[in-house]
């Protein structure tokens, strides 16, 4: 058996007006069946998936919140944002789903150099 | 009854609408696996209802056994326990017994 | 001749608001739709011009978590949508 890998996982699309969101939690839990450690890096419109209070039944899709809440059950704890990002939508922390880590730029850059895999929805 | 029953299924023999299931359905899937239903199978029946309800989706056997071993104790979240109870693939028997889809994540 | 705009991109993508924007008559509506209802957001909508007509579709607000966090009056349901339509000469999308 190899070593796990980093792997990071990023999204800057925003949730439910396109399968980014949903394709990035699916990618993140098969990633964790198979044993290796995931990162989740969400920038730009994509730190829109973690806004609570979702309820696209009424929209008939699947709540994202919920499958973002099984995530520490997956062992995924590593959840990322841009800091910017986030206060370029005028968010806040508070207004989340789950707890995150803000990152900036310079961090981010980071992340990726440290990362062995980087994949992006 | 046996057709009747045959006709709520997917191929796989999964439950294609969770509102469908029942202990009497839970009891005739389990009897064609040969299970013979204990106690101790009816709270990871029930354990998995309620995971689907508030996660949407069938778990993969971790945290399957984690989110076991939150509610019910370290000893019951071992896979070990799981095999036993449910015999093969305990993630997808287990399912399968509590009437969701088939998990999508499973080895 | 008026006309009901309808735009379905969220806010990083400001070209195409930009563009929109800059298309609209006095008596257009903007309904933004889809991912577009997240130029609701306060600070977004702030850098629109005040006096633009904007609506958004309560559904695709609902379901993505932002009626707590926007202005009411903005929201749209379905029939209105048909309403609006009806209304205005021509629609035109933003994509």
């Amino acid at each position: 058996m190899n070593s796990p890998k980093n792997i990071l996982l990023m999204s800057r699309r925003a949730p439910y007006g396109s399968s980014a969101a949903r394709d990035l939690l699916d990618i993140a839990l098969t990633c964790s069946v198979f044993e290796q450690n995931v990162a989740l890096l969400l920038l730009d419109d994509g730190v829109l998936q973690l806004l609570a209070n979702q309820d696209p039944q009424v929209i008939q899709q699947k709540n994202l919140n919920s499958l973002q809440s099984s995530l520490s059950l997956y062992d995924i704890e590593k959840i990322y944002i841009d800091a910017d990002a986030l206060e370029h939508h005028g968010l806040s922390h508070s207004e989340l789903h789950i707890p995150v880590t803000l990152l900036t730029k310079i961090e981010i850059s980071q992340l990726i150099a440290n990362s062995d895999i980087v994949l992006t929805v | 009854m046996a057709s009747s029953i045959s006709e709520l299924l997917d191929d796989e023999g999964y439950l294609r609408n969770l509102s469908d299931w029942s202990e009497e359905i839970a009891q005739h899937l389990a009897q064609e696996k040969q299970i013979q239903l204990t106690p101790e199978h009816w709270e990871i029946i029930y354990l998995l209802r309620k995971f689907y309800q508030h996660y949407e989706h069938s778990p993969a056997m971790r945290p399957l056994c984690k989110a076991i071993a939150l509610d019910l104790g370290p000893e019951k979240g071992k896979s070990l326990h799981l095999l036993k109870l449910f015999p093969g693939s305990p993630a997808k028997v287990a399912a399968c017994l509590a009437g969701l889809p088939k998990p999508d994540n499973c080895l | 001749m008026t006309t009901l705009h309808t735009l379905n991109q969220a806010p990083s993508n400001v070209n195409l608001m930009q563009s929109c924007v800059g298309s609209l008559q006095p008596d257009d509506t903007l309904l933004l739709i889809e991912d577009g209802v997240y130029w609701l957001l306060n600070t977004h909508r702030a850098k629109l011009p005040a006096a633009l007509k904007i609506k958004a579709l309560r559904l695709d607000a609902q379901a993505r978590g932002l009626t707590p966090l926007v202005s009411e009056v903005d929201l749209i349901e379905m029939d209105e949508f048909i309403n609006l339509s009806v209304l205005h000469n021509k629609i035109v999308s933003w994509f």
